[in-house]
């Protein structure tokens, strides 16, 4: 089998590159360029795309003895990524662009290429399994990023290739180090590895510039103003600059982003619940369902999972949870899970809050306490997830 | 292993590899003042000579560096300083648009950091700078100008410039002209006092020397404010002890390469000639870049309309033959490059092209292998060009 690894410079990749060569395959190397002007060395914990990084997916080649090229695929990325980054915030949306880097650069544009130069498959350091082909949760849960690859059809996961699903991290490590490459101890890249500085607030407003808006309750009653709606994610609490404290003086949270009239919409932890969500553009890695069915639903890159009960609806899927959630945000995806395994995916348009009344006095006195997680999680809402 | 990326660096030839072996086991810093010392001087000035000999310059014109890229930066950047200082007027730095990295990006920080104006002469479809060019740019402020850089002879699409003709009409106003021939010296003849230069860059890998020894020939009456300061060698332009070793290395290549450049040249054109025409007989569409006369004898710069030159030269790679998209990038991005840009090239072809170099060890059996792989990988790399445009669209 002929594969071509996708190294980005980190340790992941450059042990499952090991593993392809390990297996016997006839292994290339390839390093993505994604930024035209990119800098020359790491800073922070951005992942990729400095010439640093580079050079360490070069060496890392090297150890392995296997061929090593720098494709440039920074318009690509620029058009695919970057811009429907920043168009999806615009519309009032949270968007993930590790997995949109997946759909339509990883396992798109370098795939169709490394198909059509008479490779097999691509192989990649993604923390997952692939299960008779059917994509599954890594051992390492707190690594896993089967989220930000079940947009992939069926027909990508086909020539897709995850030698670690079946290691956790310290293990990956261990075995870099093992194998004498030198990124065996580079750190975890957490930012999004466009933004430089990480300062994705200040990335976002050179871009989008300022919109001012109001700040409003759900009775619409105006509390504030803002200067973009993209400076805010749903579950977000610092940084709403108030007038009026609330009635009873509760911390107040981003529960909306309203696109057509620029508003955020606030209000207070019990409010955040949701436990309807909708989504559309369905992937279904299983058959497509042709009825109601319950699973497990993920609804975040990390954590915010809960039993659900889905309905196929046309161009979609509508989830009711059976335990209500907070900080969902638009333009996050909704990944199906059946134990492990993922069933599908697809992406959310909004989030409701329906038939909660009953329990819900219980769940009141677990609201501030929960919310303070959501918060937490909210303040960084595109968490690197490669 | 067929080898088509003499251009990037040539064999090292045995003869040098023996000469520089012995200068390696002698002891001596050619600046002291003893008995080693003075024998380390005497192999630096033999060396000198010889070279100076082979170029037709003066042993006091030869300036050693590390080699093309400091002899350019020192060209560029230290005539210019010099020049200003004399007259603060002259800011304005000509140089062909074609040049390899060395000067282009001296001449932009010259522009960026000490108030010099660039002015980047265009070229023919063929890459070559006009006459008519040059004069005009000069005429537009002749005072103002500080120098002039012309490359000798294209590093990616081998096109020979007129640097007899472009020096006179820098020399009609009294403007030093730098050239970088590099690419020139071992295939064609190359005399620093014929070509009316002021300055010429020269190294030694690129003709069977080693790598990291280089050389400006710089004329007695060129003023040249100095990169690297330090203990004053090299004319006070040049600071270092001498790299004894490189440096009677670089006598030894260049002597070499001068007695047997005719022969060198004429076999290389032949087989220059059977790879062009052959790989234009199995992919008719393939575009020749750069002049078709004026040419370097070792290089065929090709176009493969809706090919990705990484591809091409993956596929290549993977079947054992050795070449290059363009001039060896640190970064290992394939940018389009900037010389196919200047010659009108559009992005599309400009990212689709190979640079195939013949050198003192090619041989026929290297351009057969090249035409047996040609076909099926150009085939190959049109398909992935189509996958990844299908995407895009």
């Amino acid at each position: 089998m002929r594969v071509l690894a996708a190294m980005s410079g980190g340790v992941d990749s450059a042990v499952a590159a090991a593993r392809a060569v390990d297996a016997g395959w006839d292994v290339t190397g390839v390093h993505l360029a994604l930024s035209k002007a990119p800098a020359t060395l790491r800073t922070g914990s951005r992942g990729c795309c400095s010439l640093e990084d580079s050079h360490d997916a070069r060496r890392a080649a090297d150890v392995l003895g296997i061929p090593f090229y720098v494709w440039d695929f920074a318009e690509r990325f620029q058009e695919d990524v970057i811009d429907d980054f920043v168009a999806e915030y615009a519309a009032g949306r949270t968007p993930n662009p590790c997995l949109r880097c997946n759909e339509k650069i990883k396992f798109a544009a370098l795939l169709d290429r490394a198909l059509a130069l008479g490779f097999d498959a691509v192989v990649t350091g993604h923390h997952a399994k692939l299960v008779d082909g059917v994509l599954a949760r890594s051992v390492d849960a707190a690594k896993d990023q089967s989220y930000v690859l079940a947009v992939l059809t069926p027909e990508q996961l086909r020539h897709a290739v995850f030698p670690l699903g079946d290691s956790t991290k310290a293990q990956v490590r261990a075995e870099a180090a093992a194998r004498g490459l030198a990124v065996a101890d580079k750190p975890d890249s957490h930012d999004i590895c466009f933004i430089a500085d990480g300062d994705t607030q200040a990335f976002l407003g050179s871009r989008i510039g300022s919109r001012p808006g109001d700040i409003v309750d759900s009775d619409g009653q105006v509390l504030g103003s803002h200067q973009g709606a993209f400076g805010f994610t749903v579950g977000q609490r610092r940084g709403l600059k108030l007038s009026r404290p609330s009635a009873t003086g509760q911390p107040r949270y981003v529960l909306s982003i309203e696109p057509r009239t620029n508003t955020v919409v606030v209000g207070g932890a019990e409010e955040l619940r949701v436990d309807v969500v909708r989504a559309e553009r369905p992937v279904w890695l299983a058959e497509a369902a042709a009825g109601p069915f319950d699973c497990t639903v993920q609804l975040r890159a990390h954590g915010l999972t809960s039993p659900a009960r889905i309905e196929p609806v046309p161009g979609g899927v509508v989830a009711r949870l059976a335990e209500p959630q907070r900080g969902i945000a638009a333009g996050q995806a909704l990944v199906m899970y059946d134990g492990d395994r993922v069933l599908g995916s697809a992406t959310i348009t909004t989030a409701e809050r329906v038939a909660t009344a009953e329990g819900a006095a219980t769940a009141e006195r677990a609201a501030t306490a929960e919310a303070a997680t959501a918060e937490r999680a909210a303040d960084a809402p595109s968490q690197a997830t490669r | 292993m067929p080898y088509l990326d003499h251009a990037a660096t040539t064999p090292v030839l045995p003869e040098v590899i023996d000469a520089m072996a012995t200068a390696l086991g002698r002891l001596g810093n050619p600046s002291s003042l003893h008995t080693s010392g003075r024998q380390a001087r005497r192999a630096v000035e033999e060396a000198r000579e010889s070279l100076a000999a082979q170029l037709d310059a003066r042993p006091s014109e030869v300036i050693f560096t590390s080699g093309g890229t400091e002899s350019d930066n020192l060209a560029v950047k230290g005539i210019y300083l010099a020049r200003r200082q004399a007259d603060p007027r002259r800011r304005r730095v000509l140089i062909s648009s074609v040049e390899h990295h060395a000067v282009l990006d001296s001449a932009q920080w010259l522009a960026e950091h000490e108030g010099a104006e660039l002015v980047l002469l265009p070229v023919d479809g063929h890459g070559r700078v006009r006459p008519e060019a040059l004069a005009a740019a000069i005429e537009d402020d002749p005072a103002a100008v500080a120098l002039v850089s012309v490359m000798w002879a294209n590093n990616e699409v081998g096109t020979i410039q007129p640097i007899r003709r472009l020096a006179e009409l820098a020399r009609e106003h009294g403007i030093p002209f730098h050239t970088d021939a590099v690419q020139a010296v071992g295939v064609l003849p190359v005399s620093f006092a014929d070509s009316g230069v002021d300055a010429m860059t020269v190294t030694a890998h690129k003709l069977g020397g080693a790598y990291g020894t280089g050389a400006l020939l710089l004329g007695r009456g060129v003023a040249c404010a100095p990169v690297l300061h330090g203990g004053g060698q090299e004319r006070e332009v040049r600071s270092g002890t001498l790299d004894v070793p490189g440096v009677v290395g670089f006598a030894t290549a260049m002597a070499l390469a001068v007695a047997r450049r005719d022969g060198l040249a004429a076999g290389l054109t032949r087989l220059r000639t059977g790879l062009v025409d052959g790989v234009r007989e199995v992919v008719p569409d393939a575009v020749l870049n750069g002049d078709p006369v004026h040419r370097l004898p070792g290089n065929a710069h090709l176009s493969f309309p809706g090919c990705e030159g990484d591809s091409l030269l993956m596929l290549l790679d993977a079947r054992g033959i050795e070449c290059s998209t363009g001039s060896a990038c640190s970064a290992g991005v394939a940018q389009p490059s900037h010389v196919l840009l200047a010659m009108g090239a559009d992005e599309a072809r400009a990212r689709g092209s190979l640079r195939l170099t013949l050198g003192h060890t090619s041989t026929e059996a290297d351009v057969t292998a090249v035409l047996e792989a040609i076909g099926p990988v150009v085939e190959r790399a049109r398909r992935a060009g189509l996958a990844t445009e299908r995407v895009s669209s």
